[in-house]
């Protein structure tokens, strides 16, 4: 039954835009699923592999700039920036690995948050290529919805699926090696850098394909929303985080609120601009009680409600 | 041919004064790793919260920002021993996988801190136009056949010798005073520490405290030079966070010559390649700090004490 | 033959010197204790042969190959594994998975690697813990997952590093025969350790070090009884 799940869910989510929802809705759907995608990469390099990106958004806006200079200077439809993406992120990430990946746990930490930064104010600067803050538009395939969601569901469920194979192969134990004591896993044989390098490589090529996707669906990007470290870096850790590190569910489960929990926030009349507050505060909660976030910490979600009922 | 040094030596000069009030920022967060090895990226915001405070003050009673030395740091310094008590130590005490939870969880602060400053003071730019604002003091006036002419604006000077004054301040108070020795036995060493009677906790806590103050004494020198809005937090987290790996982490010294250091080189980023591009010379010194020197300024002379 | 040569290895950090000119072989199939005062360098020796540090002098080998200055898990491919004072499990996992991740080092298709396991496991007797998540084990039991971890990596030598160390006698037992075990499967041995009887027991070979000097190396009983050993270290610690 458990082994059906995915199937099962992925099959609701198939026939879900024959139930006729409205517009708005669905682009709450779609950009649930497309932050599920995002999270699954996050969390294989960060929940899996351990090293905590905080500049995922440099991917993002890689993938999104990708597709959206395609059509901006060559007119060549954004769609080509799904599959042009992947190498140029590719081998991005792998300049960035040489870089950052010699270090350890905070400094990764606050390496990536820097050079998802540079990123964005390269691109805000050079002006002739990416047309600056004032950004590119792009025009949209189609005008509903309905298509973009198909493609986005694919998408994520290729990445879902690609990452499930990943952890349960030979590889997946040796990211979680890498993850519980580094030293341990370069002492058994496991060429912990050629292993981290992997996990970034993969994890940046999937975000960047939700970038790529981002500009697609949207037809506008610009510097400040797509290499955002508030909007795109810490909404992704924020998606896992809340979810679940480490968990097949938790980044579905994470997108799934937070993009909700934005929605919502944002059309309450008074609350509306202070969403990133409540995000903040909700962080924090998380952080200092649910560590593992939803899905890993359920077990004390169950405890606390069976102390209520009794 | 004089144009080019005196360029080059106001550039300097201002990198000097710069790099005097940046390395009040970093020695703050040093502290705070040193002693609790904790990352503090709401560094920055704690800042920005003293400069609205110091501002207000100005807008509403006209103390002048210098005054609100006395008020801002202590304001800071509870809500800096709050956070601790209530937020970071129950965090430390939490069993989970990814081991970084702590500087989330300043992350998420952060996020608190601007957003309310975002909805309650706007993100309009503020200032404290002082009248002394835009005096100075010209080398000529010292020296009347000076080839060059280097002028020191006064607030940027005043400020940087506060800023040197508070700086001895806190050295004397670490060195010579005991909550000082306890502060620093407690970065050394914790446990023994604790086996030699200090509180611990109360050090971590006290720590803190005084980087949140530290930062606030920054944030009323920066405030008569420089324009204030909600985003300048997670800038100056920045900057701390590129002083403190620079100078090399829980050294004073270190952050002293990191902060100087990353004042001139920003200036000479400034004058010579151009405005825009200063946040990107400080993330390029920061990754080339992290790649080539992981232990900061404070190893190199590490190492020459040790040759000597 | 020997199998591990260590020649002229010198450690400095900074000004300190944690190594000074230390030279010993290892024979093939031998046991070699390292033993000396906390602080005298062990460990340090450790991370030289291991590979984690480059011995700022002097050279390590391997079957007669040059592996210092290698990266660990070259040297661990070459066929020496290393198990650490602190042990550190993969946590969340369960005792099977964690020798699993090591036994895809030289199978690594999952069906190989999986009855290597199930040799290790047995091997050293957590056959019926396969399925324990690893951070409930108690202290006897990590310490032998440590050793399996390290036996799945099929080495040619292992390093052990205090693989005693609080261990209760009965665990203690369990332990040594273990380590016989391992002689017997003609793997080379090296330990560091304070428990004085199990070294004498069990070694062939012992090394003194003492502030990162080599002030002794023989059989147990010439050790036993070297009065620059007895003075720096087996003197104060009365062979607990």
């Amino acid at each position: 039954m458990k082994k059906l799940l995915p199937l099962i869910i992925l099959g609701a989510l198939a026939v879900l835009p024959l139930v006729g929802l409205n517009t708005y809705i669905m682009h709450v759907i779609i950009l649930a699923v497309m932050w599920t995608m995002a999270g699954i990469a996050w969390n294989l390099l960060g929940g899996y592999c351990g090293q905590v990106s905080f500049g995922h958004a440099a991917f993002f806006g890689m993938g999104a700039y990708t597709a959206g200079l395609l059509m901006h200077h060559f007119g060549i439809s954004p769609w080509w920036g799904l599959v042009v993406s992947i190498p140029i992120v590719a081998v991005v990430s792998l300049l960035m690995g040489l870089v950052v990946l010699r270090l350890r746990g905070p400094y990764f930490v606050l390496a990536t948050l820097a050079i998802g930064e540079v990123l964005r104010i390269t691109c805000e600067n050079l002006t002739p290529l990416t047309n600056g803050t004032l950004g590119i538009m792009i025009t949209r395939t189609w005008v509903e919805k309905t298509p973009y969601y198909y493609i986005i569901l694919a998408l994520a469920a290729l990445a879902f699926v690609a990452i499930r194979m990943i952890i349960a192969s030979r590889w997946g134990y040796y990211f979680v090696a890498v993850r519980e004591d580094q030293d341990a896993a370069e002492s058994l044989g496991i060429n912990t850098t050629l292993y981290k390098t992997i996990a970034l490589a993969v994890s940046a090529v999937i975000t960047g394909l939700a970038g790529a996707f981002y500009t697609t669906y949207m037809g506008y990007i610009d510097p400040q929303v797509v290499f955002s470290l508030g909007e795109i870096s810490i909404l992704i850790i924020m998606v896992v985080m809340v979810g679940g590190v480490a968990t097949q569910w938790g980044p579905a489960v994470g997108a799934v609120i937070m993009v909700l929990l934005a929605e919502v926030i944002r059309s309450i009349p008074r609350l509306g601009t202070a969403y990133q507050t409540l995000f903040g505060i909700l962080l924090i909660v998380i952080i200092i009680y649910l560590p593992n976030g939803l899905v890993g910490d359920f077990h004390k979600i169950r405890r606390i409600f069976r102390k209520g009922a009794a | 041919m004089w144009v080019q040094v005196e360029v080059f030596m106001q550039t300097l000069v201002a990198g000097i004064l710069l790099g005097g009030l940046y390395a009040l920022i970093g020695i703050g967060m040093t502290l705070i790793l040193g002693v609790m090895k904790i990352i503090n990226l709401t560094h920055g915001q704690l800042m920005m919260v003293a400069m609205y405070i110091a501002f207000w003050m100005f807008e509403l009673f006209h103390i002048d920002p210098y005054l609100s030395l006395f008020i801002a740091p202590p304001l800071l310094f509870v809500l800096g021993v709050g956070l601790q008590k209530y937020l970071v130590n129950p965090v430390l005490k939490v069993e989970s996988i990814l081991p970084h939870n702590q500087v989330i969880l300043t992350v998420g602060i952060g996020l608190v801190l601007q957003n309310l400053a975002t909805i309650f003071f706007t993100s309009d730019y503020r200032s404290t136009p002082v009248d002394y604002a835009s005096s100075a003091w010209y080398l000529s006036d010292l020296w009347a056949g000076t080839p060059v002419e280097i002028s020191l604006s006064l607030p940027w000077t005043v400020s940087f010798c506060l800023s040197v004054s508070i700086t001895l301040l806190l050295w004397f108070f670490l060195a010579k005073t005991d909550t000082g020795k306890s502060i620093r036995a407690t970065a050394q060493d914790k446990d023994a520490a604790m086996l030699m009677g200090v509180n611990v906790s109360r050090m971590q806590v006290i720590t803190f405290g005084l980087g949140a103050a530290l930062v606030a004494c920054a944030g009323c020198l920066f405030l008569p030079i420089y324009y204030l809005f909600p985003a300048l937090g997670s800038q100056f987290t920045l900057i701390a966070f590129v002083i403190t790996i620079l100078g090399g982490m829980g050294s004073t010294i270190g952050a002293i010559l990191g902060g100087l250091i990353l004042g001139v080189f920003e200036s000479m980023t400034a004058t010579y390649v151009g405005m825009g591009w200063a946040p990107v010379g400080r993330f390029a010194i920061f990754v080339a700090a992290l790649v080539f020197l992981p232990g900061g300024v404070a190893s190199l002379l590490k190492s020459k004490k040790l040759t000597k | 033959m020997a199998m591990l040569e260590v020649k002229k290895v010198s450690m400095f950090f900074g000004g300190l010197a944690a190594l000074s000119n230390v030279s010993f072989e290892v024979q093939q199939g031998d046991i070699l204790a390292l033993i000396g005062p906390n602080g005298a360098g062990k460990t340090t020796l450790f991370n030289c042969i291991n590979g984690f540090y480059k011995p700022s002098l002097g050279e390590v080998l391997f079957k007669g190959q040059r592996i210092s200055g290698l990266k660990p898990h070259q040297i661990c491919r070459q066929g020496v594994a290393r198990t650490f004072q602190v042990v550190k499990p993969l946590s969340r996992m369960d005792v099977f998975d964690n020798v699993l991740a090591s036994a895809f080092l030289r199978n690594p298709t999952r069906g190989a690697a999986e009855k290597v396991v199930d040799e290790v496991l047995e091997f050293t007797g957590l056959e019926e813990d396969r399925h324990v998540i690893s951070k409930g084990l108690p202290l006897g039991k990590r310490k032998r997952l440590e050793i399996a971890r390290a036996m799945a990596t099929q080495p040619e030598m292992i390093l052990l590093d205090e693989s005693f160390a609080g261990l209760n006698p009965t665990e203690l037992d369990v332990s040594i025969e273990i380590i016989k075990g391992i002689k017997k499967k003609g793997v080379t041995i090296m330990i560091i350790e304070h428990h004085m009887k199990v070294i004498m027991s069990i070694s062939d070979h012992i090394v003194v070090l003492n502030y990162g000097q080599q002030i002794a190396e023989g059989a147990p009983l010439e050790i036993g009884q070297n009065p620059l050993v007895v003075e720096a270290y087996l003197g104060e610690a009365s062979g607990a």
